[in-house]
C-alpha cells in the first residue's frame, strides 16, 4: 500500500468562511481569547471560577462565538454518523470547541506592564470535566483544560512574565505542568510545592503559577497528576508557544496537536486525530493561500502509541525541532515525534489544489489521523 | 349462567366459581407488578453504573466489497452502534434498523470493505459510549448465494451425508434377522453405544455453538431446554403409540415402534449435524472435500444398524424401511438449508438440543430390549455391544475433522 486514501469521496465543504477567527484580527484586537470560554460559561457551572473568567476576553469570545454558531453546517442524525470517515461530523457546537477554529486560536493572555518595563501576561484555566465527541456519535467523558481539547493555545513572547491562574473545577486533582525553565515549586508536580499551595490542586481549589516565558520555541503543558498517563489521556493538554523576541517571519500559524483517545480505557487508542476529532480534515480541509508561508505548530501528545508522525503529500517543510533554533534541522515531507515531543514545520504551496497530510505510522490513519489542505488562490 | 352469577352475587367468596378464584390472584399479581413498573421501581433508585452494553454479532456474510454482520443486543440496556472499524480502519456502513439496537433487538451492519478471500478480519464496534466489540473473521471467503442452485446443493450434500449412509446401513437387516438373542442383545447395547456418542457429540456441539453466539435467548441453556422438550415429546408420543397398539392388539412386536422411534431420534440428531455442515460450508470454514462426505456417511452408516437392531424378530416391507431411512436421514437436507440460508446460533443451540433429548429418549426405550433373561442390563455381550459402538463412532468420526 503506497499511500493511504481516505475510504471514501470526502465531501466538498465548499467556499465557506471557517470559524472567522482569522489571525489578523487577533492581533488587532490584541488580545485573543479561547471561544470556548464563552460557552463553557453557559454549560458548566463554576460559581467559584466567575472571578477568574471575564476582563477584555469577553468581546472577543463573543464575536467567536457567532462566527462559530453561523460557520458550520453541523450533522447530526444517522446518516452522518454512517459514513464517517467519508464526511460525517461532531457536533463541534455541543463540544464547544471546533478543530479547524483551534489552528489559528491563540491566547495572548490579558497584557499589562509592569515598573521595569517587562510584559505581564496573565491567563486563566479551568479544568472542567466534560463530555466530548470525538468520532461522529462517540462520546467520551474527558478531562478538559477551558471545556476544550486540546486546552487554550498560550503564547507569550520570550522574558515575558507569565502568571497562569489555575482553578480545579474537576472532580478531581488536577495540575498544569509547563514545559519550559521554572523554579521546582512552579512545575505542577504533585509532592512539590504543596507548602506554597502549589503541588497537587484538589478540586474547587486554585493556583497561580508564575514564571517568565523561556526559552523560545515550541512547548506544551499538561496534567501532571497519577496516573499520569490517564490524566493526560483524558484531555488535559495545550501548547504552549514562546516566541523569540525577534519575531518570526510573518505566516499563516496552525496549531496541530496530534492527539488520540482510549474510548474502551483497553490502554490502546481507539481514535486518533488533530486537534481531537478523527478525519475532522478531511471533511474540513485546512484552507491555506498559495505561496503565503505556512507555519505549523506540532506537537504529539498522543498516549499509549510511542511515535506518532506526521506527512504531507506533495511538499516539504523546514524543521525546527521543539523551535528553539531559528535554523531548521532538516527539509522534510515526514517527521517522527516521540511522546511529548514537537516542533516547528514552516512550508509554502506552490500548487492550488487539495493536499493529504497524515500520520506515516500508516495503522493511525484509518482510524482518524488524515486531513486535507486546500490550497486556494 | 348470568342468573347464578346474579344470584351468587352478595354471598360468601367460598362459593365463587372456581375459575373466579383462580383469576383474583392473577388479576391482583398483574395489577402490582404493573403498577410497579410504571412507578419506575418506587424507591430503589437508578441503578449505579454505565449502561451494559452487550451485543452478540449473530451470522456474518460477505459479498465483494462488503461485510455484512447481524447484531443482537444481549444487554439490559439499548446500544448505539456509532462507528465500526475492520482491521483499524474505520469503514462506512449502513444499519437495517438504525445504529440504536434496543433489548433483545437486532439489526443488520452492511460494511463497505474491500475484504480480500483467504485473509483475517477484526472487526471493531465502536458505541457510543467509546466501547468496543469485537468480532473475528477468521478467513474471510465469499457467502453463496441462495439461489436454487445452492438449495440443490445443500440438499445433494444433506442425501450424501444422510439419506444414502443411512440407509445402507440398514441393509444389514437380513443379517441381523439371523443372530442369536445374545448376539442380539449384543447389538441392541452397540446401538445404545453409538446413540450415546451420539448424544454426547451433539451437547459438545450444541454447547460451543452457543458460547459462541447471542445468550439473549438463554444461549447455551437452549441446548438443555431443547434436549428436554424433545425428550418430552417423544415420550409422549411412544406413549401414544403404546396406548393404540395397546388397543388394537393386546400382544403387538414393539420392534418397528421402536425402530421409529430409533429413527426418529437420528433424523433430529441428523438435522443438528446437517445444520452444522450448511452453516460451515456457507461461512466458508468447510471445504466441501470428498474426504469430508466419505468421513460423515461412514459415520453415519452405523446409524442406519441402529434403526434395524430393533426390527430383527420382523418382516418390514421395503416402503416400511425406506420411511425410516428418510425419516433418519432426509432431516440432515433440511437443516443443511437452515443452516446455510439462516444460521442463527440460538437456534442452532434448540435444534441440536433437540437431537440429544431425541436420543437419550431413544435409548431409554432400548434399555428394556438389551436385558437378558435374568433381567440384568450390563451384561458381558451388553458391555462388549456398548463399548463396540462408542468406539465405532469414535474411529469414524475421526474421519470427520469438521
Amino acid at each position: 500500500m503506497s499511500e493511504p486514501k481516505p475510504p471514501g469521496q470526502p465531501q466538498d465543504p465548499g467556499p465557506k468562511e471557517i470559524g472567522g477567527i482569522s489571525r489578523r484580527k487577533l492581533l488587532a484586537s490584541g488580545v485573543a481569547a479561547a471561544p470556548a470560554l464563552a460557552l463553557l460559561h453557559e454549560t458548566v457551572p463554576h460559581q467559584g471560577v466567575h472571578g477568574a473568567l471575564g476582563g477584555n476576553q469577553t468581546s472577543t469570545a463573543a464575536a467567536a462565538e457567532g462566527a462559530h454558531g453561523g460557520g458550520h453546517t453541523t450533522a447530526s442524525g444517522a446518516s452522518a454518523h454512517s459514513d464517517f470517515s467519508a464526511g460525517g461530523t461532531v457536533d463541534h457546537a455541543a463540544n464547544g470547541f471546533d478543530p479547524t477554529e483551534i489552528l489559528r486560536d491563540y491566547d495572548y493572555g490579558r497584557t499589562s506592564r509592569l515598573a521595569d518595563g517587562r510584559t505581564l501576561r496573565e491567563y486563566d484555566l479551568v479544568a472542567v470535566d466534560k463530555e466530548v465527541e470525538v468520532a461522529p456519535g462517540v462520546f467520551y467523558p474527558a478531562w478538559t483544560y477551558n471545556g476544550r481539547i486540546p486546552g487554550p493555545t498560550l503564547r507569550a513572547t520570550e522574558g515575558d512574565l507569565l502568571r497562569i491562574r489555575f482553578t480545579n473545577g474537576s472532580a478531581h486533582p488536577h495540575t498544569v505542568h509547563f514545559h519550559g525553565i521554572h523554579p521546582s515549586f512552579m512545575d505542577g508536580v504533585p509532592g512539590v510545592g504543596e507548602n506554597r499551595g502549589a503541588g497537587q490542586i484538589e478540586a474547587g481549589e486554585s493556583f497561580v503559577y508564575e514564571f517568565g516565558a523561556e526559552p523560545f520555541g515550541l512547548h506544551h503543558y499538561h496534567c501532571h497528576v497519577t496516573p499520569l498517563a490517564d490524566h493526560i489521556a483524558k484531555g488535559l493538554y495545550g501548547t504552549f508557544i514562546v516566541d523569540p523576541k525577534e519575531p518570526r517571519e510573518k505566516a499563516d500559524e496552525l496549531v496541530m496537536v496530534m492527539n488520540g483517545f482510549d474510548t474502551n480505557f483497553d490502554r490502546t487508542n481507539e481514535i486518533y486525530a488533530v486537534n481531537t476529532v478523527g478525519f475532522h480534515f478531511l471533511n474540513e480541509p485546512v484552507r491555506v493561500k498559495r505561496d503565503e508561508l505556512v507555519r505549523i505548530y506540532l506537537v504529539n501528545i498522543l498516549e499509549f502509541d510511542l511515535l506518532n508522525s506526521f506527512h504531507i503529500h506533495a511538499n516539504f517543510f523546514n524543521y525546527f525541532p521543539t523551535g528553539t533554533s531559528r535554523e531548521p534541522s532538516e527539509l522534510t515531507d515526514t517527521v517522527i515525534l516521540g511522546q511529548g515531543q514537537r516542533g516547528i514545520c514552516e512550508l509554502r504551496f506552490p500548487y492550488a489544489g487539495k493536499f493529504m497530510f497524515h500520520a506515516h505510522v500508516s495503522e493511525f490513519t484509518e482510524l482518524g489521523w488524515m486531513g486535507f489542505f486546500e490550497v486556494v488562490e | 349462567m348470568e342468573a347464578r352469577t346474579a344470584g351468587s352475587r352478595g354471598r360468601t367468596l367460598g362459593r365463587a366459581p372456581a375459575w373466579l378464584l383462580g383469576l383474583i390472584p392473577l388479576a391482583l399479581i398483574v395489577g402490582v407488578i404493573g403498577g410497579f413498573a410504571i412507578l419506575g421501581g418506587p424507591g430503589l433508585g437508578e441503578r449505579t453504573g454505565p449502561p451494559v452494553e452487550d451485543l452478540a454479532v449473530e451470522t456474518t456474510e460477505l459479498s465483494p466489497g462488503e461485510i455484512s454482520l447481524s447484531i443482537r443486543n444481549d444487554g439490559p440496556d439499548p446500544v448505539e452502534i456509532a462507528q465500526v472499524a475492520v482491521n483499524d480502519a474505520f469503514s462506512t456502513f449502513t444499519a437495517s434498523d438504525g445504529q440504536t439496537v434496543g433489548r433483545l433487538g437486532s439489526t443488520t451492519l452492511d460494511i463497505s470493505y474491500p475484504w480480500i478471500d483467504g485473509e483475517a478480519y477484526t472487526i471493531f464496534l465502536l458505541t457510543s459510549t467509546g466501547g468496543t466489540v469485537e468480532h473475528v473473521i477468521d478467513v474471510a471467503a465469499e457467502t453463496p448465494e441462495a439461489d436454487a442452485s445452492f438449495f440443490a446443493l445443500m440438499a445433494l450434500l444433506g442425501i450424501y451425508v444422510g439419506v444414502i449412509p443411512v440407509s445402507l446401513g440398514m441393509l444389514w437387516l437380513p443379517f441381523v434377522r439371523r443372530i442369536g438373542a445374545g448376539f442380539m442383545r449384543a447389538l441392541i447395547a452397540f446401538t445404545v453405544g453409538l446413540l450415546a456418542f451420539l448424544a454426547v457429540d451433539a451437547t459438545l456441539e450444541g454447547l460451543e455453538i452457543a458460547g459462541a453466539g447471542s445468550s439473549a435467548f438463554g444461549g447455551v441453556e437452549l441446548v438443555f431446554l431443547g434436549a428436554i422438550v424433545a425428550f418430552l415429546a417423544l415420550a409422549g408420543v411412544d406413549a401414544y403409540m403404546r396406548g393404540r397398539r395397546a388397543r388394537a392388539k393386546a400382544a403387538g412386536a414393539p420392534g418397528s415402534q421402536l425402530a421409529l422411534m430409533v429413527a426418529i431420534g437420528i433424523g433430529l440428531h441428523n438435522l443438528g449435524e446437517g445444520l452444522a455442515i450448511g452453516s460451515a460450508y456457507a461461512s466458508g470454514a468447510l471445504a466441501l472435500g470428498a474426504f469430508l462426505v466419505i468421513g460423515f456417511a461412514i459415520h453415519n452408516t452405523t446409524e442406519g444398524l441402529a434403526i434395524v437392531g430393533p426390527m430383527a424378530k420382523e418382516r418390514p416391507s421395503l416402503g416400511r424401511l425406506l420411511t425410516l431411512g428418510l425419516v433418519a436421514g432426509a432431516p440432515a437436507i433440511l437443516g443443511a438449508w437452515i443452516g446455510a440460508a439462516a444460521f442463527n446460533p440460538s437456534l442452532a443451540a434448540l435444534l441440536f438440543g433437540f437431537g440429544v433429548g431425541a436420543i437419550v429418549q431413544v435409548i431409554v426405550q432400548l434399555l428394556p430390549v438389551m436385558r437378558d433373561d435374568d433381567g440384568r442390563a450390563l451384561h458381558g455381550q451388553a458391555v462388549i455391544g456398548l463399548l463396540s459402538g462408542v468406539a465405532l463412532l469414535y474411529l469414524t468420526g475421526l474421519l470427520v475433522s469438521a
